[in-house]
């Protein structure tokens, strides 16, 4: 018995072979990570970590002993780098094979970069506990970061970099930051937040080129508004999913694993948390979430299929932020909705929660510091 | 088996995911969403809703201590 193989030791990874525990698995479970870590928590490397409010070992969401105790093996430093779904059997970097009867591609995200901002040092993009503390080190002595990307990892990053007291300039083609998860109402509501803590939005602004001194370390960015000096520089634009290595393999590569309702791959390969693309039955659309949320949710559908539960996968997307004391709740897809009613508080006091509509029909909620106005958003998107 | 939840609070991000999994073992604060326990020990029949709700915690707040003995 060869057991099930999950490939990528991060929070989908990881909460797959614990959900296959909970539910009774009594085969093998191996869990194969690039990362020389235990499984961590990666929400708080822009907040927690970053600010050094939490040390990195707060991260860990599962220590090696209680791995072993739940009967998971951990392989750490280990790269995979070719998929033989006939034979059922990966190869890793150094050359040895592991054979599945079941394999999870819980291989998550990369962080896209712009190449021209390659180079340069002081330039960053954060993905991993290297990625903060490197970061964390050089914000200790910058005075000025820019960030160049005000989706939520940016937005999050240039809050954090304010209450360690630098000056931080935010820069996005766009017109507002995160639109395309908040919605104008609510995205117009955070530039606020934003500009009301200090930060420069330079919104509908290009980022072009780096500037840098003579040793190679940046001193600012130029921008289709003109120059910002910077002596640290985080590309937050967006990531790709980490599929490279399955190229060759005959799976369905776009824009992520693409999976069946049920989030399967092929015959006894699956996909959890931000690499799957999946069939979301109740959206009649093929969907990946990148957020922390669905790499849980996607691992308990996919436990349960593992062992036969036949179930399709179709959560309510859910993310949160948090940006200069303000957590922000998002269900479902407010940026899809024509019209916004606010159902409590009030935006002016900037405690509220909205739903988000189209035709009438809800299609995402959004709370503004009100835990308790989101409350209900989950069954209030679910279609009967 | 004797299943016992311990929370930790300041991990809490309100997500709601354990009261929609466990109603009858988790609660929120009405102020700011924080997680309430409202059975440290909860009766065998509300195990698998308990596993459910630690498993979906995105802040991994949810500690399961599960020992052998009656419940």
């Amino acid at each position: 018995m060869n057991g099930v193989l999950v490939v990528g030791a991060s929070a989908a990874g990881l909460a797959t072979a614990q959900a296959l525990r909970a539910r009774g698995y009594r085969g093998p479970v191996r869990l194969v990570g690039e990362e020389p870590h235990p499984p961590y928590d990666r929400p708080p490397l822009s907040k927690q970590v970053l600010s050094g409010a939490w040390g990195t070992e707060r991260t860990v969401l599962r220590a090696p002993a209680d791995l072993a105790a739940l009967g998971i093996e951990l392989l750490p430093g280990r790269r995979a780098v070719a998929l033989d779904t006939g034979a059922r059997e990966i190869t890793l970097a150094d050359g040895e094979r592991l054979r599945y009867d079941d394999l999870v591609l819980a291989t998550g995200l990369t962080p896209r970069r712009l190449p021209a901002f390659d180079g340069p040092a002081g330039v960053h993009t954060l993905r991993t506990l290297e990625d903060a503390r490197r970061l964390r080190a050089d914000l200790r002595t910058a005075r000025r970061l820019a960030v160049i990307g005000a989706g939520v990892l940016g937005c999050e990053i240039a809050a954090t970099a304010r209450t360690l007291g630098l000056e931080v300039t935010l820069i996005d083609p766009a017109p507002l930051p995160m639109a395309d998860r908040l919605g104008p109402p609510v995205a117009r509501l955070l530039a606020g937040l934003h500009r009301d803590h200090g930060i420069t939005l330079l919104t509908g602004t290009k980022a072009e080129a780096p500037v840098t001194d003579g040793g190679g370390r940046i001193t600012g960015v130029l921008t289709s508004q003109g120059p910002v000096a910077a002596d640290a520089l985080v590309l937050a634009v967006g990531s790709v999913p980490a599929t490279g290595w399955l190229h060759g393999s005959g799976l369905t590569l776009d824009d992520g694993v693409l999976c069946d309702a049920r989030c399967r791959a092929a015959a006894h390969v699956w996909a959890v948390g931000d690499v799957a693309r999946w069939w979301h039955e109740g959206q009649g659309r093929a969907l990946r979430l990148e957020n922390r949320s669905h790499a849980t949710e996607s691992a308990l559908a996919v436990a349960g299929n593992i062992l036969g539960a036949d179930r399709p996968h179709r959560p309510v997307p859910y993310f949160w932020t948090d940006q200069h004391g303000v957590r922000i709740q998002v269900f479902g897809d407010p940026a899809a909705g024509d019209r916004l009613r606010v159902t409590e508080g009030d935006p002016a006091t900037r405690t509220f929660a909205a739903v988000a509509e189209t035709a009438g029909r809800p299609v995402g909620v959004v709370g503004w510091n009100s835990p308790h106005g989101v409350r209900g958003a989950r069954a209030l998107l679910t279609p009967p | 088996m004797v299943l016992k939840v311990e929370i930790e609070e300041p991990r809490c991000v309100a997500a709601g995911h354990c009261v929609t999994a466990a109603p009858e073992v988790f609660d929120q604060r009405e102020t700011d969403g924080v997680v309430v326990l409202l059975d440290a020990a909860p009766p065998p029949g509300a195990y698998a809703h308990v596993r459910e709700a630690a498993l979906l915690c995105p802040a991994a707040a949810i500690l399961l201590r599960e020992r052998d003995g009656s419940a």
